[in-house]
């Protein structure tokens, strides 16, 4: 009995580990390849070999390589990776907590709450500033505007999720919840000054180009924090696979887990909304794209595997929306549907072959 | 053998609270007491309580009031962890579980004891492929949760228990939706765990039957009559089966252990067999055509018609024109119930 254990174990485990190292090896290496045609491709034509020099301190030919390299085309690489692991790992989350397969931030209504917030502060307080360009206090302003507007509509679809088992129902309180916070910023909108209008609209299309070098490390290290509390929450996400009454068994403190858990995704759709606008899709499709890739529900691969993915897709994203190149720039909201609502349709059609789904 | 007792309760109130302040008391002064390595049915009406006095002893609802410990200590002074290692439950939830496999299932169940990510070492595989055989589903352990039979996920759930290493499992209507092969395996491997490892198993059935096959206690929950706990064949024979449900129109034939329903009888008949399975079967049929049955001894043989079941194909009705004045035979057979059940 003892050796057919051992070896059945060894299978087991092999099988488990082979599964998740695979993929996460080949995404990491998609995402360096992804990484550097982000900086390689854009309106202005750079060779490669400045840009390696430029990236490792040297002096080129044209100073204004040096600015496009560092203080756009890099930036912009790092947001999308960052954003993009970020909205997908809360999408995940939501996911799991929710028990939602449909849940996002978006479809919940936390993207638009987090909206309203960055619309109040800068609409009604802000006057007429131009988006892309805040200054630190003002910015700061911003994203406290949308934490608050995202921890606020997080509250309300607790508040509904603890009435209400059906889960359409809640997916539809949280469209519920878009609309009139939707209405709110139109009247903010309605009132307030042609540009701040103007900022406001351009900011509501998305893009990865709203952070500056000098926000860019508040901004790292706020995702990198939200992101590793996701990483630390992934045994309990196991048992809440389970649902709330086993979790508990299991020794879970089912309270102080979802707290933390909605502050986390909090965190993350707020400094992604504040910075980037409010991005649709990515949180909803990305976690499906990764479970259905690895094929397991096991959070101790999916979660990376999301990240990973999130990040992959958001800059597979990016260079979409420069292709114009000198004609301009595509919105990020006109991308991320394409990519994200076939995904979704997918699943929803094959739902009963799909093994997460039942 | 004197067993240890592992949960013991004085004078608990379980319920609910409504609102913010309302209370509903579903039971008060109830007083128990559960010993290791032996198996319960918690049986009762649908109502009963049931599923709130297993919540209420999970620690998953909260005791309204009285004195409930647990291996000697208060319940209430268990952290959520040594709750986790000490208490272990199977209900009936759906869970988001289908894109696991059953080994990645039945491991969850070794959270309390793992560390930061859940990472199993040696043990803990140990642990869980004993558990996958000891239920009988290791040759599933690579397959979805998604693709096993009802039978076979009810399965999946106790080896996760099992790997808790709780001495103490609380089941709450673990065999409902399954069939009877199912049932009975899964009454039988409880019953197994329970006195092979020394486990409480405390579970709530609608199972009678297997119930008062393998349990080693029946605890009876009413409305009206509170809990009564006793061993099965006690209960049995003392009559508290009969008055478990309070229905007029139901009564518990004590030799068969089963439940039937009272019949609305419209004729006599005399009916004798050549043992007791034919004797049982054939008041069977009659009961649900409508006859009150007599012995032999009983009544007067020539006012009634008398059945006498030799065998399984040999049927005779003597004064058969006592069921239906149309009859001219004074004797009637049949080699089978059918072709006699017309005649009624």
């Amino acid at each position: 009995m003892n050796a057919s254990h051992t070896s059945k174990k060894i299978e087991v485990e092999k099988l488990l580990s082979q599964k998740g190292t695979k993929y996460i090896v080949i995404l990491s290496i998609l995402i360096v390849v992804l990484f550097v045609m982000n900086l390689i491709i854009g309106s202005v034509h750079i060779p490669f070999d400045s840009i390696l020099d430029i990236l490792f301190g040297n002096t080129v030919e044209k100073s204004s390589w040096n600015f496009i390299i560092l203080g756009s085309r890099l930036p912009q690489a790092i947001t999308a990776l960052l954003c993009g692991a970020a909205l997908a790992v809360s999408g995940l989350m939501l996911q799991t907590a929710f028990n939602n397969p449909l849940a996002g931030p978006s479809i919940l209504g936390i993207n638009t709450g987090a909206s309203l917030g960055v619309a109040i502060v800068m609409l009604f307080l802000g006057g007429s500033i131009t988006a892309g360009i805040f200054s630190i206090s003002g910015m700061f302003a911003v994203i406290i505007g949308s934490f608050i507007g995202s921890m606020l509509v997080l509250g309300l679809i607790i508040f509904f999720s603890t009435l209400l088992k059906n889960n359409i129902m809640i997916l539809i309180i949280g469209i519920m919840i878009s609309f009139v916070t939707s209405s709110i910023i139109s009247l903010l909108n309605f009132f307030s000054t042609a540009e701040g209008v103007h900022s406001y609209i351009i900011w509501g299309m998305g893009n990865f180009s709203g952070v500056s070098t000098e926000q860019l490390p508040f901004f790292i290290i706020s995702l990198s924090l939200g992101l590793l509390i996701s990483i630390f929450l992934i045994k309990p996400l196991n048992a809440l696979l389970l649902g709330s009454r086993y979790a508990e068994n299991l020794g879970i403190n089912i309270t102080r887990i979802r707290n933390l858990l909605l502050i986390t995704v909090g965190i993350l759709t707020a400094v992604t909304t504040a910075f980037c606008g409010p991005i649709s899709f990515i949180g909803l499709a990305v976690p499906h794209v990764a479970r259905l890739m690895i094929g397991t529900s096991n959070h101790n691969i999916l979660m990376p595997t999301t990240l990973l993915c999130g990040s992959a897709i958001a800059l597979i994203c990016n260079l979409i929306c420069v292709l114009p190149g000198e004609t301009g720039i595509i919105p990020l909201n006109a991308v991320t549907p394409i990519i994200g609502a076939p995904v979704i349709v997918y699943v929803i059609i094959n739902q009963r072959k799909i093994q997460y789904f039942n | 053998m004197k067993k240890n007792t592992i949960l013991s309760a004085k004078n608990i109130s379980i319920g609910y609270t409504i609102g913010r302040n309302k209370i509903k008391t579903v039971h008060s002064k109830l007083s128990f007491e559960l010993q290791e390595g032996e198996l319960i049915s918690l049986i009762g009406p649908n109502g009963a309580g049931k599923s709130t006095l297993l919540r209420t002893l999970s620690t998953s609802q909260a005791l309204l009031s009285g004195n409930l410990s647990f291996k000697g200590k208060a319940i209430s002074s268990y952290s959520e962890k040594e709750i986790s290692k000490n208490i272990g439950i199977v209900l009936t939830d759906s869970t988001q579980t289908g894109g696991l496999s059953v080994y990645e299932l039945v491991s969850l169940g070794r959270q309390p004891h793992t560390g930061f990510f859940g990472r199993l070492n040696n043990r803990d595989n140990e642990i869980i492929s004993e558990a996958l055989e000891a239920v009988g589903i290791d040759h599933k352990s690579n397959s979805y949760m998604s693709e096993l039979s009802d039978g076979e996920k009810q399965k999946a759930m106790i080896a996760k228990v099992l790997v808790q290493e709780c001495p103490l499992i609380l089941l709450d209507e673990p065999t409902a939706f399954l069939d009877v092969v199912s049932r009975i395996e899964i009454m039988n491997l409880l019953h197994k765990i329970a006195s092979e490892q020394n486990k409480t198993i405390l579970l709530s059935t609608h199972d009678i039957e297997q119930a008062l096959i393998l349990s080693d206690k029946l605890w009876l929950l009413s409305k009206t009559k509170g809990l009564q706990c006793g061993v099965t064949e006690d209960l049995i024979l003392n009559g508290s089966m009969d008055s478990l449900f309070n229905k007029k129109n139901i009564s518990f034939d004590t030799n068969h252990g089963v439940y039937y329903p009272n019949i609305n009888w419209k004729k006599k008949i005399i009916v004798t067999a050549a043992n007791e399975t034919l004797l049982h079967w054939g008041i069977n049929a009659l009961n649900r055509h409508n006859y009150a049955c007599m012995g032999i001894e009983d009544e007067d043989t020539a006012n009634y018609a008398l059945l006498r079941i030799s065998s399984k194909d040999n049927v005779e009705i003597l004064n058969p024109n006592k069921i239906s004045s149309n009859i001219k035979d004074s004797k009637l057979q049949f080699n089978n119930f059918e072709s006699f059940l017309e005649i009624l």
